[in-house]
């Protein structure tokens, strides 16, 4: 039932290659395998994950490594009918793992199965399908089907991409841009790498249908430089891209011209906040745009331009193919679709998680993270990145979905969970939180640049047990302040985590008493 | 005022040298040329990167990137090359390069660790290695680095690193000095 039928895949995925994949791949080709480097499944604490294809699917081998190889390889190469399922970190057939397949995987369906180099697996995956539809009918009306999905911007905001769309479109210029946010900065966030490396291809079909939509005839992809595996990956499918009529002048014939340009960034955060992308994409310092004109209205070289995350762009293809409809079918209230949730951290179980919107807070960090890495018992996650709230565990029930978070005073941002166990110390988290937008801040506006440093001076204070009822008020009309009057969510978002660790774990930040040792009690 | 002086540097810059032929493919023997090659020739190469992106839509990014590729940083000779290729002031230059942190002015050491700060890495103890290896920085090697970096995107198996650019995860001290023996 099980015999190998001659390809091994071991990812190429980042993450798997921080694990040591590149040498279970070498050692893999050095026996005489044919190795496919596809991306990752998101189950990543079972990297590097080695599938083995068998006539009855694909067999998964997790943690795998260089030393294991040869017996396996040798497995392969004879293509024998041994019980591979016998083999030492067998985890069965990987489509079939308990993990997985209560997943709904709508973005995420073609990541880690696909060959991410091969433009002719991606369109025997469903590729392409959404293009050729979309070219099919006019702009409005592809617009309207996006509209019709309720797909909201991934990248944090929530914005209702059709209408976005909408604007640029109604928008009148010679010239008109797309623009992909892939400066995915937030800590606990890696969606949009993973989708990239593993599947490029989606999002070179997502900005064509968008160029299409929009009235646009050239985009960027603005790529932070950490993830230069990510950059590697779309470039080559670029390049691909345009060998195969996809990109470039007359798209398929349809008359569409579209270029598509990959730009790198360098080391900002705040160059995720969509009006630095654009300064830094024009080649300036990334420092915020006041608001308005919109991107929409005026956006990259002043010209309408419709700016978007990778997941958002990543959902259009099977959107438009299949109609916005069927994506709007998932969900619940006013968040629809699937969302791509990211387990991070002190987590057992760490990786992508992608489920209907509405599922709780519990179910993901307890039956998918299957608690702490460390074993100690879950204290807190922080979810929707370095600007998100802290929540401790009685909050857990929350259901993920834009509106239900932001009533319980947090948000989903990108759909990042950090778990902390219960040795993290949360007015160090808070300190943190302001050392880091001090470091990130671009410094045009006063709120964010100088409020964070004195934000950091304040708990400093507070630690270290000086006026602890007086400079929390401080730091309470400080976080206001930041909060109503920063140009951006970098500023106007840090106290986020700063007042959900004061409200939840005051004990932490109240003076610790010294006993004569020194030691405190 | 100040704009105009850094212009008349500039050109009496550019009149000490001429461009050479620029060959886009012989990447590897420029680099290793660069590393001991006198003032012209940097000038040159760094005026040959920036006339090949005259094209371009926004080009000081791609430009930036590229110098860093070859020459390791961007010195304040290659900054004024460069604002005069592309018709910028050099300050304009300046600024986007002080501005993000991969632009080095410097040349980097023989090695560098970039070690990640972010929350999901501090879960697992990010500040403890972070803080740890700055303080024995000279134990992993000669010349070594050590740096911060938020976020590799490698946040389900923290503390992540980079060492000399390439990722890894699970970082521990024992794992440091397992993978920097050959820097020793």
């Amino acid at each position: 039932m099980t015999a190998p039928t001659g390809r091994v895949f071991v990812p190429g995925d980042a993450a798997a290659v921080s694990v040591g994949a590149d040498e279970v791949a070498a050692a893999f080709a050095a026996a005489g395998a044919q190795v496919v480097r596809n991306g990752s499944r998101g189950m990543l604490w079972l990297e590097p994950l080695v599938e083995v294809e068998t006539d009855a699917g694909r067999v998964g081998f997790g943690n795998v490594t260089p030393a294991d190889v040869p017996e396996l390889a040798e497995v392969v190469s004879r293509r024998s009918q041994s019980d591979l399922l016998d083999h030492r970190g067998c985890v069965g057939v990987v489509d079939e793992h308990p993990w997985l397949i209560s997943q709904r995987r709508v973005s995420f369906v073609r990541v880690g199965v696909v060959d991410p180099t091969s433009i002719a697996d991606y369109e025997a995956h469903g590729g392409w399908a959404g293009l050729r539809r979309a070219l099919s009918l006019s702009p409005s009306e592809v617009v309207q089907e996006v509209t019709d999905s309720g797909l909201r911007g991934r990248g944090g905001a929530g914005f209702p991409a059709g209408i976005k769309w909408k604007t640029v479109l109604d928008t009148a210029s010679d010239l008109k841009f797309v623009a992909c946010n892939f400066d995915e900065g937030d800590s606990g966030t890696f969606a949009d790498r993973m989708l990239v490396e593993g599947d490029p291809f989606t999002l070179v079909e997502g900005m064509t249908i968008a160029a299409h939509a929009v009235g646009a005839s050239e985009g960027y992809v603005y790529v932070r430089s950490e993830y230069p595996h990510a950059v590697a990956a779309l470039r080559r499918a670029v390049d691909t891209a345009y060998t195969h009529g996809y990109l470039g002048q007359d798209v398929l014939g349809s008359g569409l011209t579209f270029d598509l340009h990959v730009r790198v960034g360098a080391g900002a955060y705040i160059c995720g906040e969509e009006s630095s992308m654009l300064e830094s994409l024009e080649g300036r310092r990334g420092e915020v745009r006041a608001k308005p004109p919109i991107p929409a209205v005026k956006g990259l070289w002043g010209r309408p331009t419709a700016v978007n995350n990778v997941l958002t762009l990543c959902a259009v293809p099977m959107i438009v193919s299949d109609g916005g409809s069927s994506y709007a079918e998932l969900g619940t209230g006013r968040s629809r679709g699937t969302q791509v949730f990211q387990l991070a951290g002190n987590v057992k179980q760490g990786g992508i998680v992608e489920l209907p919107f509405g599922v709780s807070l519990r179910e993901l960090v307890e039956e998918y993270g299957g608690g702490t890495l460390s074993g100690r018992p879950v204290r807190v996650a922080q979810v929707g990145g370095p600007l998100g709230a802290f929540v401790p565990v009685s909050g857990f029930d929350v259901p993920m979905d834009y509106e239900a978070l932001a009533e319980s005073g947090a948000m989903l941002g990108h759909g990042g969970i950090v778990v902390f166990d219960e040795t993290v110390d949360m007015a160090r988290m808070a300190r943190f939180a302001m050392e880091f937008c001090s470091i990130e801040s671009c410094g045009k506006c006063t709120p964010c640049r100088v409020g964070s440093t004195r934000g950091v001076e304040t708990i400093d204070r507070i630690i270290a047990g000086q006026d602890v009822g007086a400079n929390l008020v401080l730091l309470d009309d400080l976080c206001e302040t930041m909060t109503k009057g920063s140009l951006c969510a970098m500023g106007g978002l840090t106290p986020m985590p700063v007042q959900s660790a004061i409200k939840h774990f005051p004990e932490d930040f109240e003076p610790q008493e010294i006993e004569p040792s020194g030691a405190p009690v | 005022m100040a704009q105009e002086g850094n212009r008349s540097q500039d050109s009496s810059y550019s009149d000490e040298c001429t461009a050479p032929h620029y060959d886009g493919q012989d990447r590897h023997s420029r680099s290793c040329l660069m590393t001991t090659a006198p003032t012209t020739d940097r000038t040159a190469l760094v005026r040959a990167i920036a006339s090949q992106h005259l094209a371009d839509r926004g080009p000081l990014m791609p430009v930036l990137h590229e110098v860093m590729e070859e020459l390791g940083h961007i010195a304040r000779e290659d900054v004024e090359t460069i604002a005069d290729v592309l018709n910028l002031s050099v300050a304009e230059v300046h600024g986007v390069v002080s501005f993000y942190h991969d632009f080095r002015t410097e040349p980097a050491a023989a090695h560098t660790v970039a070690l990640c700060r972010g929350e999901a890495c501090q879960s697992v103890g990010a500040e403890a290695l972070y803080d740890g290896t700055r303080a024995r920085a000279g134990s992993l090697g000669a010349d070594v680095e050590v740096a911060e970096v938020f976020c590799l995107g490698n946040c389900a198996l923290g503390p992540s690193g980079t060492l000399d650019g390439r990722l890894h995860g699970r970082l521990s001290a024992e794992r440091l000095d397992a993978l920097t023996e050959g820097w020793r």
